[in-house]
């Protein structure tokens, strides 16, 4: 697909020349056999079946074959290698004068090869607005002229951002579905992890891209226990840490260890390795909390961003106790007062704390600003802990009997 | 080859930009266009006077009607444009970089119809 997009200059003529050489192939492959190179023959029919059609339209229709831009086809030009062409058109689909939904949208349909009715479905849009959105993106690519090509040395950095960036945001999309039900979209994870693995392969030099392959394969083995037998979320901490992915870990902390003896850390890798700290632990006591936050620390100097500070607070407080972690999030509220997950956070410090009334009204902040069910689910059942432990603790001092004490039991 | 339109926009309430300010931005303006001229790129640029300056005149129903000022009282209006003939849109993106550093304004970039 690649090839011929690279070929004809135009995403819509290489996907009707592919269509067409298949439907050759389910005529004659039955009863010829496999060609030798099956690869090789679809895209040599296809060329040929797309220059067929851009000759029947020029008898129809002149000025749209002024559109086709395309190298002469008469000469024979060597094809080179495909991956190549998977690496230009990747480039092309995630190209920052694209919009971010656009990117996504293109580099599922022509890198990974899924039908706009399933990129719909795992966004959960309406199939119409997923055609128009890849439509109009490739409408830009030729109107525009977003050329096929690998970014120079020079502008790889920041080309490379946005392609990582698209392959996470799909891996993100099916590991924490945004909204409606949990477990919805697991083969997007399976599809970012594989165009994780295509992008190493192609750019093996790259260590950022290692990173986000070593990344999401650590996530992934961790999703077998994410969800209890009624699919409710299961947090990390209580996670059973058996029904982890083993043959993941490795082949995650494998790469890890390779990026580290590489030395050139980036947020990609730095995020890996914090991944791969928790996947050596047998428990979330025995984690190696301090080496977590000296990992948040290195992460901070890559990006500012304030869930990043959020998670340093949540190991600082397995690393020094939930006081400093309190003080620590309690400087973050003008930036993440609108996500949940910093009021749930806080709720947990402060259950840890012993403040319960402050507890159960941060759990009240953090509720009506989620919309995924399962995570909804979960903060409603540590919500209600807290308050049994609260109602438990109140009826102790009415009777004067022993105290009970809300964290341990927590 | 393509051409490509680089326009830049004013917005109300933009703040008036100082005497030295325009001088510096015309300055840049110049040597940004001198560049483009040596390397062959350049097809036809300049900024525009005041909208107050403009009249629009329709001849769409029969009887010509002109009305003085621009064509809608928006909050956005042109202010000036290049006309340029680049490869593809890398190289007109890394151009509308240079152009707006020089003229300090956002710029937009379109392609023309081709053909």
């Amino acid at each position: 697909m690649a090839t011929l997009v690279r070929f004809f200059g135009d995403v819509d003529l290489a996907e009707e020349a592919v269509q067409d050489a298949f439907v050759v192939a389910l005529e004659r492959w039955p009863s010829d056999g496999l060609p030798p190179s099956p690869v090789g023959w679809i895209i040599t029919t296809a060329r040929n079946r797309g220059i067929d059609r851009i000759r029947r339209e020029s008898i129809r229709d002149d000025r749209q074959t002024g559109a086709v831009r395309m190298r002469e086809p008469h000469e024979p030009e060597p094809l080179g290698p495909v991956t190549d062409d998977q690496l230009r058109l990747t480039f092309t689909c995630c190209h920052p004068a694209l919009a971010p939904t656009a990117q996504v949208a293109l580099t599922l349909r022509l890198i990974a090869g899924l039908q706009t009715p399933e990129i719909a479905r795992a966004f959960l849009v309406p199939e119409a607005t997923m055609a128009q959105r890849i439509v109009r993106a490739k409408n830009k690519i030729k109107g525009a002229k977003i050329p096929y090509r690998v970014p120079t040395a020079a502008e790889l950095p920041d080309r490379l951002r946005p392609v990582l960036a698209v392959i996470y945001l799909v891996f993100n999309e099916g590991y924490v579905a945004s909204s409606g039900g949990a477990l919805v979209r697991t083969d997007l994870c399976a599809e970012a992890i594989r165009l994780g693995r295509l992008l190493v392969e192609l750019m093996p030099d790259e260590v950022e891209v290692h990173g986000l392959l070593a990344l999401m394969l650590l996530a992934e083995s961790r999703r077998p226990a994410r969800a209890d037998a009624n699919g409710r979320l299961v947090r990390l901490p209580d996670q059973d840490r058996s029904l982890w992915d083993r043959s993941l870990i490795d082949e995650g902390q494998a790469i890890v260890r390779a990026l580290v003896r590489r030395n050139l850390p980036g947020l990609y890798q730095v995020q890996a390795a914090i991944a791969a700290v928790h996947s050596d632990a047998p428990s979330a006591a025995d984690t190696d909390w301090g080496q977590i936050v000296a990992l948040y620390d290195q992460l901070l100097m890559f990006t500012s961003s304030p869930v990043v500070s959020l998670n340093r607070a949540v190991a600082v407080a397995e690393r020094s106790g939930p006081g400093p972690a309190l003080e620590l999030l309690d400087g973050l509220v003008a930036d993440l007062d609108a996500y949940y997950l910093f009021h749930a956070a806080r709720a947990d410090l402060l259950v840890r704390l012993g403040r319960t009334d402050e507890a159960l009204s941060a759990y009240e902040r953090a509720l009506p600003l989620t919309s995924n069910e399962a995570e909804r689910e979960l903060l409603e059942g540590r919500r209600a802990e807290a308050e049994g432990s609260a109602a438990r603790r109140r009826r102790c001092r009415a009777d004067d009997g022993p105290r009970l004490d809300a964290e341990q039991e927590l | 080859m393509t051409q490509y339109m680089l326009s830049v926009h004013h917005r109300a309430g933009d703040p008036e930009p100082g005497e030295d300010e325009m001088q510096a931005a015309f300055k840049a303006v110049d040597a940004f266009n001198a560049k483009l001229t040596e390397s062959g790129q350049w097809v036809f640029g300049g900024g525009l006077m005041p909208k107050e300056t403009a009249t629009v005149v329709d001849a769409t129903k029969g009887d010509t009607t002109m009305t003085d000022g621009p064509f809608i009282e928006g909050k956005e209006w042109l202010g000036g444009f290049w006309v340029v003939e680049l490869p593809d849109l890398d190289a007109a993106l890394a151009m509308a970089q240079e152009a707006s550093a020089a003229c300090n304004g956002s710029v937009e970039v379109r392609p023309f119809q081709e053909g």
